[in-house]
């Protein structure tokens, strides 16, 4: 902290110059005005409705009153917000890590390994995942898992409603397919940056494949795996995509923490409650992208 | 301790790239055998072959009595040392050293006695915990060459270890080099595209070209009797002079300039044969006197060589390399005789490229 003061105050000195500081200020101010309109603003708005009993319709909608941390108190002990917590959890477990994270890298690892050619094909199929918008990919697993003539029922010669039988595995497979081209990509860039001279002395000593895994690859591709980790937790943890597929259902199923959020404020209208959940949300971010710079800087 | 073969070794890349053809070779047993050739000419691919790294399109690579061509590099009892050193960043020295017993798994104990004598030998001892990108590039390379040591190979493959060192760093590690390759005894073999690296330390060298090789034999056989026109012309700090002529009443005809063929040559050629006449700059002499077999011309440039000039010669349309010592440099323009040491003429034949 002590150190980033000490550069601005070093940085601001060119600035005591003719043009320096009013230049300097007005090349700032049209994203400063951005930022804070856009960005600022509503997040302070939505923690100062969090604190108070703001709906949208009602008394309390003409005037709103500060509660404090009722809505807060409200959240920790609402069975529905703990159960769409551990759901949220588990989806980040499932389809982030376990899913996008470990799929994209054995995908990229293996892709190493093949020719140019397959390697960018393959490599451009899963881009089109990617690339696709979320609507049109959301439209695409309905028509996948729909009941009548779904695709998947099709293939299989079976009649099971995905989305009401196994709604949650459904959407984790939705976020896996989704997600998990961008962790290949970013492995698929770890692994090419590591020199072939460095497996090559592996491969000397009679390194098998699993060794050079272990002690080479994994530990020289340490930084982009807890970057990766790090968005993707983040993305997951915050994801609104199953919203499309299941809105939240059957009987909150798939309620994650942004589809919780939702429908509270949105649908319920009650914004003060909804308001108190996303800043609860926000501090979770923050404590998980904390855990996952500190172990990324572990060791290093 | 280990002799290495090499039966019409064939190497196509996916594209067609005939990186190696048909290329037989043999390495001595305890030889610092050097591998030198342009860019592109094979002797990476040669090397990365006989370390297991590049499986051949066709041909046997022999160690001692066995056959390795299919084996696994980890099978050889090799170790190689790479241009860009290989050290992993996320390990100590110590660590980078011991990695290839780990891989082996050697004993602890025994892991660090190899790991003391490797750094011993290379005077890096004090560098153990150190990370690599702490160290300096020389440093780097000693520990490159250290962790080789460490699995006491039969064979060491050396990829141009050198080249990415600063000039003077390079002369004292390549002694360096020469000196423990000498002490251990170990066969090496040593893969650089520069010629006066190979000539400093290697006990046989050979030149590739286009994947065959032209020429096996001494460093001093290179520089003095190169056996075609390619070694001639690649071997050398200034490149020899190669005067294309024509046989005429036992001489060589190059252009307006008649050439003395040296007493060893008589007999061996035809009138009217087309050849090259060559001779180093370092072996033409400047005189005074037009005497007989004395060629002349205007001179055109002259260069620094810091001991002596080397003086760039027009003769009648050819440019003709001499040497003259520091402070004798002529003018630009001026007409010299010059007179070649016929001792040391070599004559090809231009058809072939050969060695007459």
């Amino acid at each position: 902290m002590t150190s980033q003061v000490k550069s601005g105050s070093r940085a601001a000195k060119p600035g005591n110059s003719v043009l320096g500081r009013l230049s300097a200020i007005s090349f700032m101010t049209p994203a400063s005005i951005f930022i804070g309109v856009f960005l600022f603003i509503p997040a302070v708005w939505t923690l100062y409705l969090g604190f108070t009993n703001y709906k949208l319709t009602g008394i309390t909608a003409a005037h709103p009153k500060i509660v404090g941390f009722a809505n807060f108190q409200k959240a920790l002990h609402d069975p529905q917000f703990i159960s769409s917590f551990k759901l949220t959890l588990l989806y980040v477990l499932f389809s982030a890590i376990l899913g996008q994270a470990i799929l994209g890298f054995l995908l990229a690892w293996v892709l190493s390994t093949v020719k140019p050619r397959i390697r960018s094909m393959v490599e451009l199929i899963v881009i089109c995942a990617w690339i696709v918008p979320g609507s049109i990919v959301t439209f695409l697993w309905v028509a996948f898992l729909n009941y009548d003539n779904g695709t998947l029922n099709r293939l299989t010669g079976q009649h099971i409603f995905w989305l009401l039988h196994d709604p949650f595995l459904s959407i984790v497979v939705f976020n896996t397919w989704r997600g998990t081209a961008f962790s290949m990509l970013l492995f698929s860039a770890a692994i090419t940056s590591i020199p072939k001279s460095h497996l090559e002395v592996a491969r000397v000593a009679g390194a098998t494949k699993m060794q050079q895994l272990r002690q080479i690859v994994l530990p020289s591709a340490r930084s982009f795996i807890f970057t990766n980790l790090l968005l993707i937790t983040l993305w997951t943890f915050n994801d609104f995509g199953p919203f499309l597929l299941t809105g939240g259902g059957p009987g909150g199923k798939t309620e994650l923490l942004p589809i919780f959020v939702y429908n509270k404020a949105l649908k319920y209208l009650d914004f003060s409650y909804g308001s108190a959940i996303a800043a609860i949300m926000l501090l979770m971010n923050l404590v998980l992208a904390l855990i996952v710079i500190r172990a990324g800087r572990k060791n290093k | 301790m280990s002799i290495v073969t090499t039966k019409k070794i064939t190497k196509v890349f996916p594209g067609g790239v005939r990186a190696l053809d048909e290329l037989d070779l043999t390495i001595n047993d305890g030889e610092f055998f050097a591998l030198l050739g342009p860019s592109g000419c094979g002797k990476t691919t040669l090397l990365r072959t006989l370390g297991g790294l590049e499986s051949p399109t066709s041909g046997e690579v022999w160690i001692d009595d066995k056959d390795v061509t299919w084996s696994p590099p980890g099978e050889r009892n090799i170790a190689m040392v790479f241009q860009d050193y290989a050290l992993y960043p996320h390990m100590s020295v110590k660590e980078n050293i011991a990695y290839p017993l780990k891989v082996r798994k050697l004993p602890k104990d025994e892991q660090e006695k190899r790991v003391a004598m490797a750094s011993k030998a290379l005077s890096i001892e004090t560098l153990l915990e150190r990370r690599p990108g702490q160290i300096s590039g020389g440093q780097q390379q000693r520990v490159a060459v250290a962790r080789a040591m460490a699995t006491t190979p039969n064979l060491y493959l050396f990829d141009e270890p050198l080249s990415n060192l600063d000039a003077r760093l390079r002369l004292e590690a390549r002694t360096f080099l020469k000196q423990l390759q000498t002490e251990l005894g170990v066969t090496t073999i040593f893969v650089t595209h520069d010629q006066s690296e190979a000539l400093a330390i290697a006990d046989r060298m050979a030149v590739m070209d286009k994947g065959v090789v032209r020429q096996v034999g001494s460093p001093s056989e290179f520089f003095h009797r190169p056996a075609n026109l390619f070694v001639a012309a690649f071997i050398g700090s200034t490149p020899m002079n190669l005067l294309e002529g024509q046989v005429l009443q036992g001489n060589v005809k190059v252009g307006s300039n008649t050439f003395t063929i040296p007493e060893s040559y008589r007999g061996k050629l035809q009138e009217g044969q087309e050849v090259v006449y060559g001779i180093r700059p370092e072996y033409v002499s400047v005189v005074s006197s037009n005497a007989d077999g004395v060629a002349s011309g205007s001179v055109k440039v002259t260069e620094n060589m810091g001991t002596h000039y080397l003086v760039s010669i027009d003769c009648g349309g050819t440019l003709v390399r001499g040497t003259v010592p520091d402070g004798q440099q002529p003018a630009n323009g001026a007409t010299l005789h010059f007179l070649p040491d016929l001792n040391k003429v070599l004559i090809y034949d231009k058809v072939s490229g050969n060695l007459i």
